[in-house]
């Protein structure tokens, strides 16, 4: 042990305090919602952290799909996270190298168009899409969702894709081109896999975006086993004034312990996705 | 250009542009048969498929309707929005056209030969391919995103709301009376400025203080002495991987008054267990800043992290020998350079917080309700727009609020973005 200071004691001190203090502000919620999970009953009247008989029946509950649609938002909101995923990558590589290889008439202002565009947040046009939703028939569906998540998700995951897609040098495409390779052709089998860390970061976003997003779905589905996670979570807690509080305890560990897993194991293209987002613009 | 005008001896150019006006007849004249009568044909479908579309459409539009037993206002405003889309698509094919006829007689003016169709065909292949690619995104586009702004603009000039819905009735174009209404009316005036007043708070109280205490954190972290760097860090960053709704939703659980935790195990304890959390705003706003602060910190914390191990170790090492105090180190090295490399991305974390929907409304709805205005009293601009569309129907103007909205998303946007590289880079010129 080297021996330090008093005034690095001090201040080692004082950080030690400050990060016990932390740690409980984050784990508190954390550890009081886990643990109401496990309490008997429905409501939380008379319950503490750690409940003397702990029992696992909200969870069998929310698997019983007589009882609860828990399972099915669980597949909604896969599904529609999957494909929206899928739909936005194959569109954004496709709008990004168009962008970073070509220079065509109307790219300035395409180019424009969608920064104008990625800064209006999508669901400030909720009346809009209501209505056209409503208009369409499309009311109440899963594709009406995924449509919106993809069509919001182009402007500002082209923007990162064609920043990444300018590092990637042009004489790779050319030299691709010497050798006889169509356009398409050096799109898919050169510069795609040059571009795989950047498809894990839009892959991420629009995979989290539709998962976390609440306004949307709840704008556009309208009956109980249409939901998503977010919409039946909220509806869980609001309809019944906490009567069944636990249950929805059991519920939202059941999102949030798969999706911590995923996110720490990932974090690194967040923190890289939304560094090179904001300075590329 | 005078001096180029003298150079050709024919005028097939010019010719070729006015034969046009009839589109590919200015190709039949520069002998390209194969592509004027695709532009033909292309131009004659367009009139076929659209003419009706096109006269019933912008007939629509005008008059949103005469008849209330046969019109619906609404479905005609949207085929009105759709029938301007298609215009303006068919004006870029026709322009296409001229363009095209003008630049193949230029080519004969300049005795050029013309492509043959081979080359005609490599050209739509090579020059097209950027075009093919996009086309199935921009669609997409257009119809959930362009689409819905253009309806949002033209209803915010409309007096849509509960009384005057389709079908029973018409809705009616009422030019700027919305945006003077909520400007005008006393119940709308305050419930407008002081929803703006709250937005304004709570974007710059929340955002500020995430960041305020994410740098904190990284700097105190950043100490090589603190034990169990890694597990801490983890921790830290926990808030950011549970999804935000689970934890808002959890929140609202945890200040409930009559079950939740904060009252009952925490605040009983310095006999504060009746603390009005869900009822009297000003709480409520004060709980709903703490908790989007635990909610947003860790991102700023982490990318600081990163800006933090990238600055070198000699600038501190020369404050230490000048004697410089670990405050002084912080205001004079490492605030600027965090503050230098991350400054974008903080304004992204403002314009974020600007429309947080979700933190507002799971929360507490945007309520307690408040006496004299039709907003609730945590309501900030875009989730009170949700509630005068989905709860009271006002959607005129939620829309001509929406409008006011975006302005200054867009304002603030584009003030930052001017500043940014992408701005200046050669290859938006």
């Amino acid at each position: 042990m080297k021996k330090y200071s008093k005034a690095k004691k001090i201040q080692l001190t004082l950080s030690y305090l400050v990060i016990i203090a932390m740690i409980a502000i984050i784990l508190y919620p954390i550890l009081w919602i886990v643990g109401s999970s496990f309490n008997p009953g429905n409501s939380l009247s008379g319950s503490s952290i750690l409940p003397d008989n702990p029992t696992l029946s909200h969870y069998k509950e929310l698997f019983n799909l007589e009882e609860s649609n828990y399972l099915l938002w669980y597949w909604n909101t896969l599904k529609i996270c999957i494909l929206t995923m899928i739909f936005s990558v194959i569109l954004v590589s496709f709008t990004a190298y168009s962008f970073s290889r070509f220079r065509f008439v109307g790219r300035k202002n395409g180019l424009m168009t969608f920064l104008i565009l990625q800064m209006i947040p999508n669901f400030a046009a909720l009346i809009a899409i209501y209505a056209l939703a409503n208009l369409t028939g499309l009311l109440n569906t899963h594709l009406s969702l995924i449509l919106v998540y993809t069509g919001g998700a182009i402007p500002m995951n082209t923007y990162l894709m064609k920043g990444y897609l300018d590092t990637i040098p042009k004489e790779l495409d050319e030299s691709a081109r010497m050798d006889g390779a169509g356009n398409f052709r050096i799109f898919w089998q050169i510069v795609m896999p040059l571009a795989k860390p950047m498809i894990a970061v839009v892959s991420l976003f629009t995979f989290i975006t539709p998962f976390t997003d609440f306004i949307l779905a709840a704008i556009l589905l309208r009956s109980n086993e249409k939901y998503t996670l977010a919409v039946g979570l909220y509806e869980m807690i609001s309809d019944q004034y906490g009567s069944e509080f636990t249950l929805f305890a059991a519920g939202s560990v059941l999102i949030a312990i798969p999706i911590a897993i995923l996110f720490l194991s990932l974090q690194k293209y967040f923190v890289s996705g939304l560094t090179a987002g904001g300075t590329k613009g | 250009m005078g001096d180029q005008e003298k150079q050709y001896s024919t005028n097939h150019r010019k010719i070729a542009l006015a034969l046009s006006i009839i589109p590919g007849f200015g190709q039949f004249y520069n002998k390209q048969w194969m592509k004027g009568l695709g532009f033909f044909i292309l131009t004659a479908s367009f009139f076929i498929a659209f003419s009706d579309l096109i006269q019933f459409g912008f007939w629509g539009l005008v008059t949103l309707g005469t008849d209330p037993t046969y019109d619906h206002s609404i479905t005609l405003l949207v085929e009105g929005i759709l029938t301007v889309i298609v215009t303006v698509l068919g004006l870029a094919v026709y322009i296409l056209n001229l363009r095209d006829a003008f630049k193949v007689g230029k080519q004969r003016d300049l005795n050029v030969a013309p492509n043959s169709i081979r080359q005609q065909y490599q050209n739509l292949v090579g020059g097209g391919f950027p075009y093919l690619m996009m086309t199935p995104g921009f669609l997409l586009l257009i119809f959930v995103v362009i689409f819905p702004i253009l309806f949002v603009i033209l209803l915010s000039f409309t007096n849509y709301n509960l009384y005057n819905s389709p079908p029973a009735n018409l809705v009616d174009w009422i030019g700027f009376q919305n945006f003077l209404d909520i400007f005008q009316i006393p119940i709308w005036r305050e419930t407008f400025f002081s929803v703006l007043a709250w937005t304004v708070i709570w974007t710059f109280g929340a955002t500020t203080l995430q960041i305020a205490l994410g740098i904190f954190l990284a700097v105190l972290m950043n100490q090589k002495e603190i034990k169990f760097q890694k597990i801490i860090r983890t921790i830290f960053i926990l808030p950011w991987a549970v999804p935000a709704f689970v934890s808002i939703l959890v929140f609202a659980g945890m200040f409930n008054e009559t079950f939740g935790t904060i009252n009952n195990d925490i605040l009983a304890l310095f006999g504060l267990e009746d603390t009005p959390w869900m009822t009297d705003p000003a709480y409520t706003k004060f709980a709903l800043i703490m908790i989007q602060t635990w909610l947003g910190f860790p991102f700023i914390f982490a990318m600081v992290t990163g800006v933090l191990q990238s600055i070198p170790n000699e600038l501190y090492e020369a404050a230490d020998v000048d004697g410089a105090t670990i405050m002084q180190k912080f205001k004079n090295i490492t605030l600027p350079l965090v503050l230098y490399a991350t400054a974008p991305i903080m304004i992204t974390q403002y314009t974020f917080n600007f429309n947080n929907f979700n933190v507002i409304f799971l929360f507490n709805g945007g309520g307690p309700a408040v006496a004299g205005q039709n907003a609730g009293g945590t309501d900030i601009l875009i989730s009170w727009i949700y509630n005068l569309t989905m709860t009271s129907a006002q959607y005129g103007k939620a829309a001509a609020i929406t409008m006011i909205l975006s302005l200054i998303v867009i304002t603030v946007a584009l003030w930052q973005f001017r500043r940014t590289k992408s701005f200046q880079e050669e290859d938006m010129m």
